[in-house]
């Protein structure tokens, strides 16, 4: 034993654990009329994948893994731009509108 | 640009923008919350990708793929119709599975480039296992999905809305599953330089499980295997972040994990199917017999009798499914409630949970046609009020208003529905007679206080708005 060091598997499996439980509890929170929207920017908030994709774009050499990570980079922003863009299109629909009739 | 970022300031700008992740899913308990909720998410984005620039070696790659990938995306998000959003979707997660594929095999390729060692250490290899073979069937699963959303099972019959079965079709899937996980094991144990081999069967294997495993599920299941989907994307996005030991992404992907959890129990709960019943497909399958078999006579009337109806009521449930939308009949339907509004009927909406295509759909769809959300409930908050209620107008739903469903031994015995039969007088609008996805009769149909209009729904309520004086 060589002191306190954990393995990063166990900082990470902790750190999973407990996100899943924030998530189960803010999730069941969403109310079911927005849960199309809730789809659509869970996709956003995936689409964070994007950290790992720029890190392989980013390693400096230009070979396989950069090429990979590239792509990945691509698609990923698709979902990052798409996801929080049609989010906030959807999410102006619910806006509580002013009957017109009042402006005559 | 390296020496600028500390590693634990880096860890700590990722943990704000974790935070600001969990911050955007907890505004959408409110639509009133909920746009700032998106910006929080959006401001969560940007961070975490300004820290992950500022800490590579070169960007010029990473920013012009960002602005190729952003500016496809945009674009679409731009031009999307709302009746499009369950392919959209679809298509979103395909995209997260197979990014979530490529920077496995860029790490694979070049361990250093993500600060692990070379060769890479068990543990992580076990967990770029798993983030790649859950990313390969997302991918492929999700583009069958969007496949089947889209229609396009006209064109090849691998898309096809009904489902593919075929005999011994759970041995293939098992024996598949079982030589994947072999190849990991091979990936796991391969000794420098060994990897690819394995890894790309792994790969290969995975990509073809994702393909059988949602062709067998029908096109009504497809809300579930929607949000099923969302959850498995969250679950790759997760297991990349293991492997790269990057606590926002793990963060992320349990949020988005769980989420699709959830809204896979809640659409099972809602079409009265158990998970496994949905994941082992088959049903939906075109089994029409019995249906339709009883020739029994039904009351119908015309638009102007609905509008007669509908005008000398005190209230009024409107009761949407699918076939509205795809009539494209919101705004004509918008037009009418308020035409009736204006005349002092109360006018409400009823929402069932599989109201469209996938979770929530409806109430976007509705949301468009800028119908206010306070008028538009859900089943358990308006269930109650039926039984009150002078007119129920059910216009393209079926199954979720079928009685049947209160009556043991029926075999949608159990699945909620919206209590449109327990109305005063109920007005139906349908194209046909036509059972729904459920292939079952539906006795709402054949009661004495039932009217029945046939015709495609936008005709049938644009007629209905003029006859309204």
């Amino acid at each position: 034993m060589h002191g306190l060091a954990v393995d990063p598997i166990v900082t990470n499996l902790t750190i999973f654990v407990l996100a899943v439980f924030v998530g189960y509890h803010v999730v069941w929170n969403v109310t079911p009329a927005l849960h199309t929207p809730l789809m659509s920017v869970t996709n956003a908030i995936s689409s964070v994948i994007l950290v790992g994709a720029i890190l392989a774009a980013g390693s400096g050499r230009l070979d396989t893994g950069a090429l990979l990570g590239a792509a990945a980079v691509a698609l990923a922003a698709i979902n990052t731009f798409g996801g929080f863009l049609v989010t906030e299109r959807m999410l102006e629909m619910f806006k509580k509108k002013e009957p017109k009739e009042k402006h005559r | 640009m390296i020496e600028a970022m500390s590693p634990n300031r880096v860890a700590l700008l990722y943990l704000a923008a974790s935070v600001l992740f969990i911050l955007a899913l907890k505004g959408l308990s409110h639509p009133l919350s909920a746009r700032r909720g998106n910006r929080f998410g959006v401001a969560g984005m940007v961070i975490a990708v300004a820290v992950t620039l500022a800490i590579s070696r070169r960007i010029d790659i990473a920013l012009g793929a960002i602005a190729i990938g952003g500016l496809a995306g945009w674009f679409v998000a731009r031009r999307v119709e709302m009746t499009q959003m369950p392919e959209l979707v679809a298509a979103m997660h395909s995209l997260v599975g197979l990014a979530a594929v490529l920077i496995a095999g860029a790490v694979v390729d070049n361990p250093p480039a993500f600060g692990l060692s070379n060769p890479i250490p068990a543990g992580n290899r076990v967990e770029l296992f798993i983030g790649t073979f859950v990313g390969a069937m997302t991918f492929s699963g999700s583009i069958i999905a969007f496949g089947k959303l889209a229609g396009l099972g006209t064109k090849f019959r691998l898309f096809s809305s009904a489902p593919i079965v075929f005999k011994g079709q759970h041995i293939v899937n098992l024996i598949l599953a079982v030589v994947m996980v072999g190849a990991g094991l091979m990936f796991v144990t391969a000794g420098v330089g060994a990897h690819w081999p394995p890894f790309l069967l792994m790969t290969a294997l995975a990509f073809l499980l994702g393909i059988l495993v949602i062709i067998p599920i029908g096109g009504a299941d497809m809300p579930v295997v929607i949000s099923m989907l969302n959850s498995y994307s969250g679950w790759a996005a997760s297991g990349i972040g293991f492997s790269l030991n990057n606590p926002l992404l793990i963060v992320a992907g349990a949020l988005v994990g769980s989420s699709g959890a959830i809204l896979s129990y809640i659409m099972c709960k809602a079409m009265n199917r158990s998970f496994f019943s949905v994941i082992l497909g088959g049903f939906g399958a075109a089994e029409g017999s019995g249906a339709a078999a009883e020739q029994r006579s039904v009351k119908s009337g015309s638009p102007e009798d609905v509008a007669f109806l509908l005008g000398n009521a005190e209230s009024v449930i409107i009761v949407p499914g699918y076939g509205l939308a795809v009539a494209r009949a919101q705004h004509a339907v918008k037009e009418m409630a308020q035409k009736l509004i204006a005349k002092g009927v109360n006018v409400r909406y009823a929402i069932h949970p599989v109201a469209g295509r996938m979770p929530g759909h409806m109430n976007v769809l509705l949301a468009e046609a800028e119908v206010p959300y306070d008028q538009v409930l859900e089943m358990e908050e308006i269930n109650g009020d039926f039984g009150s209620t002078d007119i129920a107008f059910v216009l393209g739903a079926n199954d979720v208003v079928n009685p049947l469903a209160e009556q043991p031994g029926s075999p949608i015995h159990g699945m909620p529905i919206l209590e449109a039969h327990k109305a005063r007088t109920v007005v139906v609008n349908k194209r046909s007679m036509a059972s729904g996805y459920a292939g079952i009769d539906n006795p709402l149909f054949y009661m004495d206080k039932t009217m029945m209009v046939f015709g495609d729904a936008k005709k049938v309520v644009e007629d209905i708005v003029k006859a309204i004086e």
